[in-house]
């Protein structure tokens, strides 16, 4: 840990958010570096959802400011929509357009976002497909996939935009567990080409595996954070280790993260 | 083929059908002032001679809805697009859509009708057309841009949020999300209520005989005067049940067919 620490992909610093009075986000500090992939956990309706929302501009903050490569950016920014180019965002419920098909679902912001020709938006949608498997399912409507293809679809929508984040919430909960692998499998091979993840995760096993850094959220606080190892094996924060404990007996016979 | 219950039902529908249909032309028919009202109403004379004149000023009642409904069509849009702007700086125009779309579907067309049809060239403005046709047009596109807009409107509500959010998240802007993404999704739930409203346009065209536009309904009034007898209105309702009726099945096919679509469909 001598060499000085790179200059963060994006900054999050004492973000506040409150809704109807209810402090969600209580002062968020969190950054991460290029190639740097990083997991939030949490119980449900610890703020992961609401933090990766502002994150992306798509909501507005109360307090504190959010930072992409060292520019200080936000929701009410006249070219927040810009902004939001570079960062990708996938959500639990697909949220694929279901008028457009596959390859038109990726092609569309290429096409109208960043103004790329239609066969250049066309030439990088099918790429993208291409390098996710799902070449072959370009020219279907998104409800004739299962749900793994359709979020791998949701991943290479939000990758053709070429963000320099990508910011994932829950993204296999609505699968069936036999999806779940494909996806992650999916992730695993982004993390190691090198693109900066903040992955909101139920996943553990996953999270261990695949995460440079582990984020535990509690009642819209950062409470812990730290190496996968040291999370999983010797959490300090009590409240980190009642949950990790919680987790542990849900999953039962299950590999446990971190052994 | 229809199978055996399916025939056995359209075998009581027929007869139960041709049963009410007997006791009420019965009824009607054996009243004692039949013989008049059918000769006041239903007379075959008067009817061929009333047909070619009434036809013919029906084309005026299809020109005023066809140019019309090219006008509401994207009116309404705009109107839709306008209360549905939450920029606080153009917070006037959301105002003045909100207040045009309370005015016109609130106030009864015929009175709409009267004040700008005689109110306005009565005026006698320079530049102001005085041709009724010409006010007729804008009366009835003022009231059904109206309504339209709240079809519209409707539609797009009915996208959910979370198709805009992807949208917005993808970096498009807040027009391009509605202009890609929630508009033709929308636009497929609103043609069969777009349709209806296009059914009663169609109707309404006769209400602007009262500014003394000679179309269907005034040409059937004029021979109705001429003649003292009923029939050629009832012409002019025929000429307008064969319009509208394969339109409302239409409709009706149509909105069947969305719901099968949304029952097919995935969540
Ligand atoms: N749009 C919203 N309006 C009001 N409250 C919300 C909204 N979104 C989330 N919340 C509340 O904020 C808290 C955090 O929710 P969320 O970010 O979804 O948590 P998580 O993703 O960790 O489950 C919850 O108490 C939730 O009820
Ligand atoms: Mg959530």
């Amino acid at each position: 840990m001598a060499a000085p620490k790179p200059a963060p992909v994006i900054e999050l610093k004492g973000l506040k958010k409150r809704y109807d009075g209810r402090l969600v986000l209580d002062g968020i500090n969190l950054s991460l570096a290029e190639h740097e992939v990083v997991c939030l956990i949490g119980a449900s309706g610890s703020g992961k959802s609401t933090l990766l929302r502002c994150a992306d501009l798509l909501e507005p903050i109360d307090a504190g400011s959010i930072h992409l490569d060292g520019a200080r950016v936000a929701f009410e920014d006249r070219d927040a929509d810009e902004t939001r180019r570079k960062l990708g965002i996938v959500f639990q419920g697909f949220n694929l357009f279901p008028h457009l098909t596959v390859l038109e679902n990726v092609a569309l912001a290429p096409r109208v976002a960043l103004s790329l020709t239609p066969r250049a938006a066309e030439r990088r949608a099918k790429e993208l497909l291409k390098s996710l498997g799902l070449a072959e399912k370009a020219r279907e409507y998104p409800d004739k996939l299962s749900g793994g293809q359709q979020q791998r679809v949701a991943i290479a929508r939000a990758l053709a935009t070429e963000p320099k984040v990508l910011l994932l919430d829950e993204i296999t909960s609505a699968l069936d567990p036999v999806l779940v692998a494909e996806v992650l499998e999916t992730l695993r091979s982004l993390a190691e080409s090198g693109m900066t993840m903040l992955i909101a995760t139920h996943e553990m096993a996953f999270a261990a595996d695949v995460a440079d850094r582990i984020c535990y959220l509690e009642g819209g606080r950062l409470v812990e954070e730290g190496s996968p190892k040291r999370i999983f094996g010797s959490p300090r924060d009590p409240r980190t280790k009642e949950f990790l404990r919680r987790v542990r007996s849900i999953s039962g016979g299950r590999r446990g993260p971190g052994r | 083929m229809a199978t055996g219950p399916a025939r056995k039902g359209l075998l009581v529908a027929t007869f139960s059908t041709l049963v009410v249909a007997a006791l009420v032309a019965y009824t009607v028919g054996s009243s004692p002032a039949w013989p008049e009202v059918q000769k006041a109403f239903f007379d075959g004379r008067y009817f061929s001679t009333s047909l070619p004149a009434v036809a013919e000023a029906f084309t005026i009642n299809i020109r005023l809805f066809i140019i019309a409904e090219l006008l509401i069509l994207p009116i309404g849009l705009l109107i839709a697009l306008a209360r549905s702007i939450t920029a606080p700086a153009l917070a006037p125009l959301r105002i003045f859509a909100t207040i045009f779309v309370d005015f016109f579907r609130g106030v009864p067309s015929i009175l709409i009708i009267y004040v700008l049809g005689f109110g306005v060239p009565a005026l006698q403005l320079d530049g102001v057309p005085k041709e009724p046709f010409f006010w007729a047009l804008v009366t009835l596109v003022l009231i059904y841009s109206a309504y339209v807009s709240e079809v519209y409107r409707a539609g797009i509500e009915s996208i959910h949020p979370s198709q805009e959010r992807a949208a917005r998240a993808l970096g498009l802007t807040r027009i391009q999300a509605l202009r890609y993404v929630v508009i033709p999704q929308a636009f497929r739930r609103v043609i069969p209520p777009l349709l209806n409203d296009f059914i009663g346009l169609q109707k309404d065209t006769a209400l602007v005989s009262i500014l003394g536009v000679v179309e269907t309904f005034k040409q059937a009034q004029i021979l109705k005067a001429a003649s003292f007898n009923f029939t050629p209105l009832m012409t002019t309702a025929l000429i307008f049940l064969i319009i509208t009726i394969p339109m409302t099945r239409l409709v009706d096919r149509l909105a069947a067919k969305d719901r099968n679509a949304q029952l097919g469909g995935t969540r």
